[in-house]
């Protein structure tokens, strides 16, 4: 368990960082004078370099020090941000990512990255001081620190922890590090190495006592101890001024500084100064307190819990048969329990989806770069969980459509100005809680669908015949049909009339639907509905003939019985009167092709599947139940009026019907039996 | 006894010895034999829940062991008769390859005989005349005394289309 790979930790955690890194750079884009920003994105750079070092991952740390440096005019606020240094530099953390991916396979594409870098860096120098200016008001540190560390010798004094060496640590490399800061004079201290038969080789039992002649800022000696700084013993301190006396006084009242002899190696010196984000930071870090799982692991419980469900259920079905009381009581005890178990294992699987927002902040600001459109990138309701598995597979099909909305969607700045918009686009994505569901919406504010242009593309590709007749969400619907794309351009971004279809079929894929609304001038918006979850939900029993189905109860409205009337009538209509409401009804028993004879009172069970309403007429409604999705294997694959199957308390399997899947075979089966009876009277 | 000779260099070398594990099964008249390695395990007739519009050939599911796994009846894809379960009907759970998923599926078994070895050497390839059973089924046919045994191409059994429900019961495409 504990014996994972170290480099493995090192990608992990350098993905994070350049994660951070990314955010921040973006940040940096909408709010260029933002130094904590600045800071943090340093902070990031430098965090990668050490363990990217440590860690073996010399091309990184190489990469990643050239990065920094030109990178450090800009903290030192020499350097203004633009937007084009915030374009090098997110390619330069792509670049770290593929170094970091495929060690040894990119290096050589990283130095046209950095002259690029350093030539931004350098166009930008000079020409916006303001940066400067702001941060030496600001009571500015660094540059403050710069000033009065001129040519000063300071005392180091370290002792790493027992355990350093284990943890990889390398006290040479600190040494080495502090002698590119200036010249040293390194002394070793002995006095904690114990007889030579109590010696443990793997601790670390000496400390060092450095004098270091510098020019840097306190800030860069305290850098080289960055990685190993959490438990370590270290002081620093001011020992005497290599140049003048004068900057020594001006340095004196500074009460951390002091100007002690020495110290008692004994006694653990705290570190004797934090820098306030350092802090931060690490407390942003620390937020309450998290462990880090494998998701099989994750995977397997889930499992053992829809077991347990399953075999609760039987559970369940015995004791109400029995008359033994305990039993009855035992068994409602363990239900709570099984149900208390289930909520708790799908909660752990839940996710914020705005880990998966963030992701394409990046993404619009790529392509708005590659478009030439400015695009204000909105994002609403990061708090919304959904199931892990579900946000994983939600990635690909996202990028699709908000490419499309950028791409497709939003019109070249000068046509928005002409059509009285303003010349940034906007592309809105939120997500919310819809009962059992969770609703995504990409909306842009572009010209919206070309009904015309769908229509035609879609005669041309014969989809429709030319003549055909067909409403508005129906021409919306044909953006899904594979092979099919209204750009007129193909550019290298979308267009090639693959993507919608896959994007459906994805959702389809994770028990989803997907809508698309449009208006002429005013924007598309395309909104996707998932399930919460995908491993166990509510359905409601019930049978037809001998058969015993699951309805996804999030998708059931009301029961109703089958009147009479509507029984007798078999060839016309086929729809009831719900309230005033015409709902049409598809009996399960014709598309079962169901042999056994029908219950006398026929039941109708009202779904509802996107904006339509459909009664499902049964034999008999049973009840609710708690169903553990199975999955069907490919051998089922053409049958999709089912999205899964599940095991019932006695044991045997029952499928889980597909709501919206289904409407769409009854209107098949309807307009074939109608097209049927034409035929016959013809 | 583990010899663990590959199915799929059976037919190509069948000179170089050996044998073939093989779970023997009975449909109808004819002996099958299924490679003794993929099955997992053998059942009694559990109850088949039924699903509509399915292909005839996996128009049934199963719970085993608390998975829900799809039922084949391999006596569609042979034309056979097809009477209802007795007391010899057994379930056969083998594993198969699916496009490259191992995939865990039931057969229905008329009867289960024995685990047996076939002498490598004795299999053929299937005859092109004198059958009326498509041929791409049909990976060998063993011998064993004076019975023929048929060796199932499984993978090629269930990656087909076919065995699409006929008749009365169109292949709609749901």
């Amino acid at each position: 368990m504990s014996a994972a790979d170290p480099t493995d930790v090192f990608r992990q955690e350098a993905r994070e960082l350049l994660e951070q890194l990314e955010q921040a750079l973006l940040d940096l884009n909408d709010a260029p004078d933002d130094r904590d920003l600045v800071d943090s994105s340093f902070r990031a750079l430098h965090t990668i370099k050490g363990s990217g070092a440590m860690f073996g991952f010399e091309e990184v740390a190489g990469f990643v020090h050239e990065f920094e440096t030109a990178f450090d005019r800009v903290r030192k606020g020499t350097a203004s941000i633009s937007a084009e240094l915030i374009k090098v530099a997110l390619a330069a953390k792509d670049h770290i990512a593929r170094l970091i991916a495929e060690p040894g396979k990119h290096a050589a594409a990283g130095e046209p990255i950095l002259e690029h870098l350093r030539t931004v860096v350098e166009s930008g120098v000079g020409h916006v001081p303001a940066p400067v200016a702001k941060a030496a008001a600001a009571g500015a540190p660094a540059a403050a620190a710069h000033g009065q560390s001129h040519g000063r010798s300071w005392r180091i004094k370290f002792r790493l922890p027992e355990n350093a060496l284990v943890l990889g640590a390398n006290p040479l490399l600190l040494l080495d590090e502090l002698r590119e800061l200036g010249a040293c004079e390194v002394a070793v201290s002995t006095d904690a190495v114990p007889p030579l038969d109590a010696i443990d080789p793997e601790v670390c039992y000496l400390g060092w006592d450095v004098v270091l002649s510098t020019d840097s800022p306190r800030q860069a000696i305290d850098d080289v101890f960055m990685f190993v700084r959490d438990d370590m013993e270290l002081s620093i301190e001011l020992v005497a001024p290599a140049s003048t006396v004068a900057t020594a006084s001006a340095v004196a009242p500074q009460p951390s500084v002091a100007l002690l002899p020495d110290i008692n190696w004994k006694e653990p010196v705290p570190v004797v100064e934090i820098e306030k984000h350092r802090e931060t930071s690490n407390a942003a870090g620390k937020t309450g307190s998290s462990l880090r799982v494998p998701a099989e692991r994750l995977d397997q419980l889930m499992d053992r819990v829809g077991e347990l469900v399953i075999a609760q259920a039987r559970l369940s079905q015995l004791a109400a048969a029995s008359d033994d009381a305990n039993l009855k009581a035992l068994s409602e005890e363990i239900e709570r329990l099984a149900s208390g178990l289930r909520d708790t294992t799908m909660g752990i699987r839940m996710v914020p989806i705005g880990t998966l927002f963030g992701r394409f902040r990046r993404l619009v600001h790529d392509l708005s770069n590659d478009l030439g459109k400015e695009v204000d990138f909105v994002t609403v309701g990061e708090e919304t969980e959904l199931d892990k598995t579900v946000i994983e597979r939600l990635a690909d099909p996202l990028v699709h459509v908000i490419r499309n909305a950028i791409d497709h969607g939003l019109e070249a700045p000068s046509r928005r100005v002409n059509a009285g918009k303003s010349g940034r686009g906007r592309v809105r994505l939120a997500a919310t809680h819809a009962g059992a569901e969770v609703a995504i919406s990409i909306a842009d504010d572009g010209a919206g669908l070309n009904i015309e242009r769908i229509r035609a593309k879609a005669v041309e590709a014969g989809l429709i015949a030319a003549d055909a007749k067909l409403a508005e969400h129906e021409l919306f619907q044909l953006v899904f049909h594979p092979g099919f794309s209204t750009a007129k351009e193909v550019t290298s971004l979308s267009g090639r009339g693959v993507g919608m279809d896959v994007v459906k079929r994805t959702i389809e894929g994770l028990r989803g639907h997907i809508d698309l609304s449009s208006k002429p001038g005013e924007g598309t918006t395309v909104t996707l509905r998932l399930p919460l979850t995908l491993a166990i939900i509510e359905g409601m029993l019930v049978r037809v003939g001998q058969g015993r189905y699951s309805i996804p109860l999030s998708a059931v409205e009301e029961c109703v019985e089958l009147p009479t009337d509507a029984e007798a009538c078999k060839s016309g209509r086929n729809f009831l009167n719900i309230r005033g409401n015409l709902v049409p009804f598809l009996r399960l028993r014709e598309l079962f092709k169901t042999k056994a004879p029908a219950d006398p009172h026929q039941k109708v069970v009202i779904v509802s599947a996107g904006e339509f309403r459909v009664g499902l007429v049964v034999d008999q409604v049973i009840g609710n139940s708690q169903t553990v999705i199975k999955s069907l294997s490919k051998l089922h694959a053409d049958v999709e009026s089912f999205s899964g199957a599940t095991i019932l308390g006695d044991g045997t399997v029952a499928l889980i019907l597909d709501v919206s899947h289904l409407v769409t075979f009854g209107q098949n089966f309807e307009s074939r039996l109608r097209d049927e009876r034409i035929g016959r009277a013809a | 006894m583990s010899l663990n000779v590959n199915m799929s260099t059976l037919t190509g070398a069948k000179s170089t010895g050996g044998a073939m594990n093989a779970l023997t099964l009975r449909l109808q008249d004819e002996i099958f034999a299924v490679e003794a390695e993929s099955v997992r395990e053998i059942l009694d007739v559990v109850p088949i829940t039924e699903v509509p519009n399915a292909r005839i050939f996996v128009g049934g599911l199963i719970n085993v062991r608390g998975r829900v796994v799809p039922l084949a009846d391999l006596r569609v894809m042979f034309g056979m008769e097809r009477p209802p379960a007795d007391v010899n009907t057994r379930i056969v759970v083998v594993e198969v390859d699916l496009d490259g998923e191992p995939t865990i599926v039931a057969i229905l078994a008329d009867r289960v005989h024995d685990v047996t070895e076939i002498e490598t050497a004795t299999i053929q390839d299937a005859p092109r005349v004198g059958m009326r059973w498509r041929p791409e089924y049909i990976r060998g046919i063993g011998k064993r005394g004076d019975d023929f045994i048929i060796i199932p191409d499984m993978g090629k059994i269930f990656t087909m289309e076919d065995g699409k429900p006929s008749g009365s019961q169109e292949g709609v495409g749901l």
